[in-house]
């Protein structure tokens, strides 16, 4: 049995920051559905959040105000404590960043650079031209590298050892060769990512399958907060491929079919810099008004920015719609539309990324702290992944001394033997639904049920038609034996989690009677801070979603109305 | 602008089988495809594993050419499969193989621990005193000299268009001596004089012919052979510079 004193789930941003902060203390390994420079994390394009002040228009920033504000975008659902440390740690983590090598882009007088993002006073977003994410995944990946980090690639988390509330260790499949594999470990990070593949018009890539979160649920691990789901206001059009809102930062101005800039009658004084929910509402609505062009997109006009500028700082963007779109924006207005981006919900864990279950850990996307609440603001994520990345870190290395319990060879072996089971009872199957037409119909329902505007009757239905997929389920079938590089065992298997979390985020929608963030009801389209200014709880009871409630932490700002 | 609804023509697939547990020699298989509106090689290889052959394999993850995952060959030519639309293929028959200069693990799959090698040879990390306080200062200018390195991707397929990737055992191919380039031109690289020495011979910087092959293929419009350029002038005036400081005699 492969033994590790800690292994980390994921190989992004959060997962390898982690493993950094581990790497001198622990024997650390990194497991990863793809190679780590292949995560996600990469196509963060805008910027991370820091309040260097450098921009002369920035002098007066503050942690303080970077607090605030993601405050106030998070509809005050944000924990705040969480919120104001994040923030406090934010210009020392960009600046570990720019000496592990990180290449951020400079201002003339040689400090990073920094542009103006969504429901920010300052220029507060660190970036590097429109390829943040890549640029810090590289350089993360190096320092990896330089550390001769092991790291475990094609491995996919499975299933999370857990008995008597502690975690023993993973049950993963070993995509080289076709096998299912027990890791032990005395810690477990969840560093696993989000889930936006739950809906058909996702930014995601296309692994976002969600894995971590749903092997966190079936193991018993409280969820938090999965109704609250981030829509991109600028996808490109048909493709959803992320437009980054670093596009708005520059300048760019969003503009219906009669060429207004409608941002004017949603939010007058930011404009197109509103946050993510109040801008994509705003396209939705144009578009549903029928001031959208035909077939349901706006434009984000670049072409007077000029050239220059649109090459050197947006150069990313440039190039995607040439390749995927067939314009080029220093010529023509980009299509755009919403479309999903990011699960603020996720693995329920405390400021310091511990879950509810012993000895194990979550950070990033795949964790919900909450430091988003009920609407993320662009840059938040990517400092989030570092930061949490880092606190999960120095949390288990101050745990370095502690005499806790070796993990349970025979719990892990029980585990093995009951995943191999299953997949065999999978493989022996006549008959059934394919599983990919259930994962189809999935995407369907969450898009068209529970997307920017949501209802009562949509989202009942929701939860119906969720139910009938997963009995559809019960009778899944995978077509191919397990053999090296085949990847329809693991696609069957994270479909079960899948269904679990479209069927949490329907249930919490329809629970949630009333209008916070990017959870709007048109039939509750009030805040009601009297009934829920609090957070959703679900677990699993057997095969039963249960829903509770949990306060939330207010320490610092009191709620107040959200205008921009 | 709105999506094309794309060509109603329907499409042949000719993909590369392989896997070496069974013992028989690769061969291709046909697969027809209706394409539904505008669709990538990608997208197609996704529908034709759901609907047609579960078995059928191959990596993906973003979908928008930033991965590096899917680097293939398509109709002979190298590209990511998720950056090349079938509406802008010049017919209907589409050719899918995997990389050439790397083994095959299973039909679309290969091997790319050789690469990963290559990488980690040229210790691909900034080396330089990691401190505390706040960023090393450095002008647009400097920045802008390693742009085009910083924006490479690592999907390979320079080093599958490289010709003396495949004739050269242990070449660095273009992926790691770029790589290696964006650290030397980082204004804040401190790996001292001598860092390249490990990369000065024929098996390093100088098997490089600038032939331009990886120039052709880069989808990140990164110019390895710039870099690889830049690395032979470093290693060339640090020469001169200790022929300098030598008396003529030892020379």
């Amino acid at each position: 049995m492969i033994r590790h004193d800690v292994v980390v789930v994921g190989g992004g941003l959060a997962g390898l920051r982690a493993a950094i902060g581990l790497s001198e203390q622990w024997d650390v390994a990194v497991i990863s559905k793809v190679h780590p420079v292949r995560s996600h994390s990469g196509a963060a394009q805008g910027g991370i959040n820091a309040a260097l002040g450098n921009a002369p228009e920035g002098r007066d920033d503050s942690p303080q105000r970077h607090a605030f504000e993601t405050v106030k975008g998070s509809d005050y659902l944000a924990d705040q404590s969480a919120v104001a440390r994040m923030c406090e740690l934010a210009p020392e983590t960009v600046y570990e960043l720019e000496h592990f090598g990180a290449p951020f882009s400079r201002f003339a007088d040689g400090t990073i650079a920094q542009r103006p993002f969504g429901g920010a006073g300052f220029p507060r977003a660190c970036y590097a031209a429109d390829r943040t994410g890549h640029v810090l995944l590289q350089t993360l990946y190096e320092q990896a590298v330089k550390r001769q980090i092991k790291v475990y690639d094609e491995w996919s988390l499975v299933r999370i050892a857990v008995e008597d509330d502690r975690c023993h260790g993973l049950i993963v499949y070993d995509l080289k060769r076709g096998r299912f594999e027990a890791v032990a470990a005395r810690l477990c990070v969840l560093a696993t990512g989000g889930y936006g593949r739950i809906y058909r018009n996702s930014t995601n890539a296309l692994i976002n399958t969600g894995s971590g979160v749903g092997a966190a649920l079936l193991a018993g691990v409280p969820l938090k907060d999965l109704e609250f789901v981030q829509f991109h206001p600028t996808t490109q059009f048909g493709t959803n491929i992320l437009i980054t809102e670093g596009a708005r930062g520059e300048g760019g101005y969003l503009m219906n079919k009669s060429g207004r800039r409608f941002m004017a009658d949603y939010a007058p004084n930011s404009m197109e810099l509103a946050p993510r929910d109040i801008v994509a509402r705003a396209i939705q609505t144009e578009i549903g008004q029928g001031r959208g062009f035909e077939g349901g997109y706006v434009h984000l006009d670049l072409r007077h920015l000029g050239r220059k500028t649109i090459v050197q700082r947006l150069p990313g963007i440039r190039q995607i719609c040439l390749d995927f779109g067939g314009i080029d924006p220093v010529e023509q207005p980009i299509p755009v539309q919403p479309g999903q981006h990011y699960s603020m919900g996720g693995i329920d864990t405390d400021a310091t990324g511990r879950t509810r279950v012993g000895n194990l850990y979550a950070a990033g996307e795949c964790a919900c702290v909450s430091v988003h609440g009920a609407n993320r603001l662009g840059g938040n994520s990517l400092l989030e992944t570092i930061v949490f990345g880092r606190l999960v870190a120095d949390a288990i290395n101050a745990r370095r001394g502690e005499a806790g319990p070796e993990p349970s060879e025979s719990v892990l072996q029980g585990n093995l033997k009951k995943v191999t089971e299953h997949v065999g009872r999978l493989l022996a199957r006549a008959g059934g639904v394919p599983h990919h037409q259930i994962a189809e119909r999935l995407k369907g329902v969450l898009t068209e049920k529970v997307g920017i505007f949501r209802n009562e009757a949509d989202l009942a239905e929701a939860v119906a038609a969720i139910g009938t997929l997963q009995e559809q389920y019960r009778a899944v079938r995978p077509r191919t034996p397990l053999r090296p590089f085949n990847t329809e065992i693991l696609h069957v298997l994270e479909l079960e989690g899948l269904l679990y979390l479209g069927e949490i985020t329907s249930r919490g929608a329809l629970a949630r009677r009333e209008s916070r963030g990017s959870h709007f009801r048109t039939d509750y389209p009030q805040r009601d801070d009297a009934h829920w200014l609090k957070h959703t709880i679900a677990r699993l009871d057997g095969d039963e979603v249960q829903l509770s409630y949990a306060p939330v932490d207010t320490a610092l700002y009191a709620p107040q109305e959200r205008t921009y | 602008m709105r999506p094309k609804n794309g060509p109603t023509r329907p499409y042949q697939f000719e993909i590369l089988r392989y896997d070496p547990a069974a013992g028989a020699p690769p061969r291709f298989r046909a697969y027809a495809l209706q394409p539904a509106g505008r669709m990538s090689v990608l997208e197609a290889l996704l529908r034709i594993q759901a609907e047609h052959d579960p078995s059928l394999a191959f990596r993906y993850s973003c979908r928008g050419a930033v991965c590096g995952s899917c680097a293939m060959s398509i109709n002979g030519k190298l590209n990511l499969a998720c950056r090349v639309l079938l509406e802008n293929l010049p017919e209907t028959r589409v050719v899918l193989e995997p990389l050439p200069r790397f083994e095959i693990l299973r039909d679309l799959v290969v091997d790319m621990e050789p690469f990963w090698k290559r990488y980690e040879r040229v210790r691909p990390w900034l080396h330089a005193q990691i401190g505390q306080g706040k960023e090393s200062r450095m002008s647009p200018a400097e920045r802008e000299r390693f742009d085009q390195y910083v924006n490479c991707i690592l999907c390979g397929l320079c080093v599958a268009a490289c010709p003396v990737s495949s004739l050269r055992e242990g070449f660095a191919g273009p992926a790691a001596l770029a790589k290696l380039y964006r650290f030397l031109a980082d204004p804040r690289e401190n790996r001292g004089s001598g860092a390249l020495e490990q990369e000065n011979g024929e098996h390093g910087v100088w098997g490089c012919r600038a032939i331009g092959r990886c120039i052709e293929v880069c989808p990140k419009d990164v110019r390895p052979t710039d870099g690889i350029a830049g690395a032979k002038r470093k290693l060339l005036v640090e020469r001169l510079k200790g022929l300098a400081g030598r008396k003529p005699h030892e020379v």
